[in-house]
């Protein structure tokens, strides 16, 4: 695959706050590639630098081999979906999806053939006419990614482009946004705080933090084998647990030593050890590996999400089968449901479920900010309850 | 109680329009007396377009609210537009609070202080009379420009701020950006920051008193000068035309006013909208 973007080394600080530090990222041909990290990590940022509405303060933008970083947005082949659309309210359907083809001076047309091409791609056939101002959510969406795409890019800037769609409209958009991209072959830049949105549409998720990229991967890589903390709490649940590496595919953690697939850790050096909720089975309490007591049962359709307290700390466990409150049960973790992170500087913040409750969670999937203070909350009894 | 009211909006109405009832009544006066209505006429009308200097007055007066209008309502886009998008707030809000000070200035004061700029820097330049069009267009344009900042700062604040950016992303110079993406959407604003600055520079008597010079003559000046002999119905005749003129245009600020144009857009949708329907 051919590499169409690189960001090498990009910083960039407002008003003495570093924003973007030492980011490095490569987007190739063809690829959907998701920014995805809570808000204020900067990922709105970047796509500004891509599309050249920001300069970074060091560092260089390669497009396709040329350095573009000094070149103006209207001079690059990339095109953006603004974050909340940007129609132009005095044109209509029609002249929102023209007006970069007019401003190129395309015969009328041709125009009036790409246009009509691209408001059928994006199932609007017939609205040609139609005020924007008029059009609903994901209306008013479809018609920006037209006139983003009419161009013909070669790199599609998405900048959280269904967050203000409600459930079932943003689960439909984004299989057509995938449609998209594959009949064009378009490369998409997509920017997300929806870490299951980046799970299931993207070839590769950059996950970032605090002006950092964190990790980048497949997002089976990043579920199955994310590199800290941060990265095992933000992509779905976990349990993330102190651990000692006692040898080559053997850890002690929650006052156990348990068989793993991971080596090449020095002898006894401390690491972070995350264990999917799906992941852990209930046996009876005699022939469980750990043994701790049930503190909440949670119905959720598919499965029962169960807290268990375990010597204070509190796992969260996916299971069909039902558990009473207060009842004991023993746990069992096969070998290759553990994985062996190295301590960073997120060690201890996430992974334990001691404050969690479903009220809370609501208003941390509503409102990431909250999230945030609720995950400080939660940092400070996980590192005292932790220590063994 | 309710006819009480009623009395009382009555009341009102008749002092506000009153004075401009009789004037409009004796304009059209057979005779020059003040007290006796002794028959309809439009001698008066026709003594006034005979007056040639009271015409070139007029024509003054437009030459110099047209002018005054279109520069400060340019001007005074551009410098909203720059306000806007200042990033420094400290800076942005002491920027509005200067423009302002014109407008809460007394006219008097800008006056005389336009004049002795006027003439100092004439006389720095050695010119004998300093006071012309020019000096008085350039005061017009001073105490006109915030009026039309106060208009379209607001739309710009309003909208969308990625919209230029759209269209710059669409191929667009970041000027044509503007002309292209944030005029239609601020026109509003700017059409009542012209209309107002219009009004206000054909209303204005103090400052132009002060700035006016060299035989130039605005209409105000020319009817002050006139009382100052004798009042004769000629000049009711022009105030009830000036009045027409200016509730005319009051009339259509209002109609651009943004709450209409906008009901107007959604009525013509949803009338659209129902047809479509139909068929
Ligand atoms: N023009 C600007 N001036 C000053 N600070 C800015 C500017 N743009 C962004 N920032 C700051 O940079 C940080 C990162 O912003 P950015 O918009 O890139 O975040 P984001 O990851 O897109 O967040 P969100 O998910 O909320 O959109 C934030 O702290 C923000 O306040
Ligand atoms: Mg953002």
């Amino acid at each position: 695959m051919r590499k169409i973007i690189e960001l090498k080394n990009i910083t960039k600080s407002f008003d003495g706050e570093v924003v973007l530090d030492n980011i490095s990222l490569d987007i190739y041909d063809n690829e959907f590639i998701t920014l995805l990290g809570p808000s204020g990590c900067g990922k709105t940022t970047t796509l500004r630098i891509i599309g050249g509405f920001e300069t970074p303060d060091c560092g260089d933008v390669i497009f396709m081999g040329e350095d573009i970083k000094d070149v103006p947005p209207y001079k690059r082949n990339v095109n953006t979906v603004f974050q909340r659309y940007a129609l132009f309210p005095h044109l209509n359907v029609f002249e929102n999806v023209a007006f970069s083809l007019r401003e190129k001076k395309v015969p009328k047309d041709e125009i009036k053939r790409k246009v009509t091409e691209m408001l059928s791609l994006v199932a609007l056939k017939g609205f040609e006419k139609r005020s924007v101002t008029s059009l609903s959510g994901g209306q008013q969406q479809r018609v920006a990614i037209a006139r983003a795409l009419v161009n013909q890019p070669k790199v599609l800037l998405l900048d959280e482009p269904l967050a203000a769609l409600d459930l079932k409209l943003r689960k439909d958009m984004q299989v057509e946004l995938k449609n998209i991209q594959k009949a064009t072959g378009i490369t998409f830049v997509f920017v997300t705080h929806d870490q299951e949105e980046a799970l299931s549409m993207s070839d590769t998720v950059v996950v970032m933090s605090e002006g950092r990229i964190q990790q980048i991967g497949t997002p089976v890589d990043i579920y199955n084998e994310p590199t800290n903390a941060f990265v095992a709490d933000f992509i779905g649940e976990s349990n993330i647990l102190d651990g000692v590496m006692l040898e080559d595919r053997k850890v002690a953690f929650a006052g156990h030593v348990f068989d793993c697939v991971d080596a090449g850790f020095a002898k006894r050096e401390p690491v972070d050890v995350v264990v999917r909720p799906e992941d852990v089975d209930i046996v009876p309490e005699d022939k469980g590996q750990l043994q701790g007591v049930v503190t909440s049962v949670t119905f959720l359709g598919v499965h029962y999400e169960i807290i268990v307290d375990i010597k204070g700390f509190k796992w969260m466990i996916q299971t069909t089968d039902f558990c009473d409150v207060d009842e004991k049960i023993g746990l069992y973790i096969e070998p290759d449901a553990i994985h062996i992170m190295k301590k960073s500087e997120y060690s201890g913040m996430f992974g334990d479920y001691s404050t969690y409750s479903d009220e809370m969670e609501e208003i941390g999937e509503v409102e990431i900010g909250e999230l945030a203070e609720y995950e400080e909350q939660e940092a400070a009894p996980a590192e005292s309850e932790t220590e063994k | 109680m309710k006819r009480a009211s009623k009395i009382y909006t009555a009341l009102v109405m008749v002092f506000l329009f009153a004075p401009i009832a009789i004037l409009l009544v004796f304009s059209f006066n057979d005779a020059k007396s003040l007290s006796v209505f002794s028959g309809f006429s439009l001698h008066w009308y026709r003594e006034l377009f005979r007056d040639d200097e009271t015409l070139k007055a007029v024509r003054n007066t437009l030459v110099l609210a047209v002018s005054a209008a279109l520069i400060s309502t340019a001007m005074g886009t551009a410098a909203a537009v720059g306000m806007n998008r200042m990033r420094n707030k400290v800076l942005r809000q002491t920027m509005d609070s200067v423009t302002n000070i014109p407008m809460i200035n007394p006219d008097i004061i800008t006056g005389i202080s336009l004049m002795l700029m006027f003439v100092f820097v004439g006389r720095l330049f050695g010119a004998a009379t300093s006071l012309n069009f020019g000096t008085m267009l350039i005061a017009h344009i001073t105490f006109c420009l915030p009026y039309v900042i106060l208009q379209v700062l607001p739309k710009l604040q309003q909208m969308d701020k990625a919209l230029p950016e759209a269209a710059m992303d669409l191929g667009c110079t970041p000027l044509r950006a503007f002309f292209k993406a944030e005029l239609p959407e601020i026109m509003p604003g700017v059409i009542t920051g012209l209309i107002m600055a219009f009004t206000l520079s054909l209303d204005d008597f103090v400052i132009s008193y002060f700035t006016s010079g060299n035989g130039f003559q605005t209409l105000p000046i020319r009817i002050y000068n006139m009382t100052k002999k004798t009042v004769t119905p000629k000049m009711y005749a022009l105030a009830t035309i000036i009045f027409f003129v200016i509730l005319t245009l009051l009339l259509i600020s209002n109609l651009y006013d943004e709450d209409e144009v906008q009901k107007r857009r959604a009525a013509r949708q949803i009338r659209k909208a129902s047809k479509e329907a139909k068929t």
